[in-house]
């Protein structure tokens, strides 16, 4: 019992080394002077600062386009990946290529595609961005349709075939309706993945306009202020509210096919 | 009859074919155009010349090979190891307990811990190295804290601990999660019998919990190394200039100092030595 007990020191420490900085973060948010380390009251002059800051807005908007644009590429070529690596092919090699974005370092990934861009001379921009993160997503959405086909019925596919239907009559009807939830979930990640994506998007887009992170990056490295501050807060509750939110729904999603059993 | 059979079976393994085309193709022409490819340009560059505004000359040399041996770059190329390293064995040693608390709880609160580990990993990378750029700096919290008990302050921003302790911060949670997947596996009345038999609470951990949670301290530990080894973000923004890692050095050949082959030749070592630690974890864990 005793050794036990022992275990909750670093139980607790670990969870006092995650949220102690992100406390002091939301806090020095509301602070009313401009100092990011000493507070002096309470004041929301920071989120209106935040709110007229263009650079901000406009790193948001590019952001939002890029991890789209992206996350359709990533979940079409990822969805028919997963299908074909699955049912069509046993080839480990095949297997380990389609996940390797996933496993690579993005240092590498990024300046590989600035070497290939340059060589081709494709003009550098949030273009070059989509095509980037379309790589890395469609690697990841191609693994979370995967787990999801492991789990599927192959007799219904068989059946489909067996009276006549073609690969694609097949492939629309069956394949596609069973896997639907996984490739959401897959998506979603997808979306997720280029929304905070940071290295890749840093090396391939060249002078154009700026993501958020690529924003964020600049702002940090300029200097401490509590406007950093009070955006990191509300990234974070928009990211805690979306896993939340998350976890709510596949709790739902599992339990449904649960009932029916 | 039979070779209506035959004809069918001939025309299905053709439309199978052709499934595996139509299925296949879009995705590994993607990946060949814009991941073999690059990765063959890049490591293709190590034996050429630079060019004097990026680009390369195409002049066979191995006086890149030869840089990298230099004490300075080494250095830097060990150093990036040793942060690694110190960050790995550190959240292994907090993220055992840590995993072995929470598979252990009661179900209802085993999601909560698990969530509340996962929850800062989902928010933006760079905010979360700069929480820790305000705690670590010379008026920030840790010092204040030190205050307090008469001590202080002291140069914490800017050395090599600053970095360890962010990247432990980024990655802790790679760690808790495989390691949690294993424990959870494990089957508590193994380590009872252990107990019943008279082994002591670290014999049993040694000979019985460590051996078959083998795995999760594998996966975890190459989750955390990986991303540490060739990070430039947190050695940039929490090691200053004096502390560099090999993922700053990359960068800079490439958006610096524009020298291509060079910094190919730096990404193939951090390439290298990845490739080394998979397999090493592969034989490992197929032995364990």
């Amino acid at each position: 019992m005793r050794r036990s007990k022992l275990l909750y020191i670093p139980f607790w420490a670990s969870y006092v080394f995650l949220y102690l900085p992100i406390a002091v973060l939301v806090v020095m948010s509301f602070n009313a002077g401009e100092s990011a380390y000493t507070f002096e009251g309470f004041s929301l002059k920071w989120y209106g600062e935040l709110a007229g800051d263009e650079r901000v807005r406009d790193g948001l908007i590019n952001t939002l386009m890029v991890a789209a644009a992206s996350t359709v590429i990533a979940t079409v070529l990822g969805t028919l990946l997963a299908v074909g690596l699955a049912r069509h092919t046993n080839s480990k090699l095949l297997d380990s290529v389609a996940l390797m974005p996933a496993v690579l370092p993005d240092v590498v990934l990024g300046i590989g595609l600035l070497v290939f861009y340059g060589m081709i001379q494709f003009t550098l921009g949030l273009y070059s961005v989509v095509l980037a993160h379309a790589l890395f997503a469609m690697a990841f959405v191609a693994a979370v349709v995967r787990t999801r086909l492991a789990g599927a019925d192959t007799s219904l596919e068989e059946a489909s075939r067996d009276l006549g239907a073609g690969p694609v009559t097949t492939f629309m009807k069956i394949t596609l309706p069973q896997l639907a939830p996984g490739i959401v979930a897959g998506a979603l990640l997808a979306f997720t993945l280029s929304l905070d994506e940071f290295v890749i998007a840093f090396f391939t887009i060249g002078n154009d306009d700026p993501t958020l992170p690529i924003v964020i990056y600049s702002m940090v490295r300029f200097g401490v202020t509590p406007e950093i501050n009070a955006l990191a807060a509300i990234l974070l509750l928009v990211s805690f509210t979306a896993v939340i939110a998350g976890q709510r729904l596949t709790k739902i999603g599992e339990r449904e096919p649960r009932a029916q059993d | 009859m039979k070779s209506e059979v035959k004809a069918r079976s001939v025309a299905r393994s053709r439309g199978r074919r052709l499934g595996a085309f139509v299925f296949l193709s879009p995705g590994l022409a993607y990946l060949v155009v814009f991941m073999l490819v690059p990765l063959a340009l890049l490591l293709s560059t190590t034996v050429f010349r630079r060019g004097r505004f990026g680009g390369v000359v195409y002049e066979f040399t191995t006086e890149n090979f030869e840089r990298l041996l230099d004490p300075l770059y080494l250095g830097v190329v060990v150093d990036s190891l040793k942060i690694a390293t110190l960050t790995t064995l550190i959240a292994l040693l907090i993220g055992y307990p840590t995993a072995y608390v929470i598979a252990r709880l009661p179900r209802k609160w085993k999601t909560v811990a698990l969530v509340a580990i996962v929850l800062p990993f989902w928010t933006n990378f760079l905010i979360r190295a700069y929480a820790w750029i305000m705690l670590l700096s010379g008026p920030g919290l840790v010092n204040s804290a030190l205050k307090v008990f008469g001590l202080g302050p002291i140069e914490v921003l800017y050395t090599q601990g600053a970095i360890v302790t962010g990247l432990l911060y980024s990655y802790l949670p790679l760690m808790v999660l495989p390691l949690y997947a294993a424990i959870d596996r494990l089957d508590p009345q193994l380590t009872e019998a252990s107990a019943n038999l008279g082994a002591s609470g670290f014999t049993t951990f040694r000979k019985v919990t460590l051996p078959l949670t083998m795995p999760g301290v594998l996966t975890g530990s190459l989750f955390v190394f990986v991303p540490s080894f060739g990070n430039f973000v947190i050695p940039e923004m929490l090691g200053g200039s004096k502390s560099i890692m090999v993922g700053n050095l990359i960068r800079d050949q490439f958006l610096k100092a524009r020298d291509w082959p060079f910094g190919s030749t730096l990404a193939l070592a951090l390439i290298v030595v990845l490739v080394v630690l998979l397999v090493a974890q592969s034989w490992v864990a197929r032995r364990a």
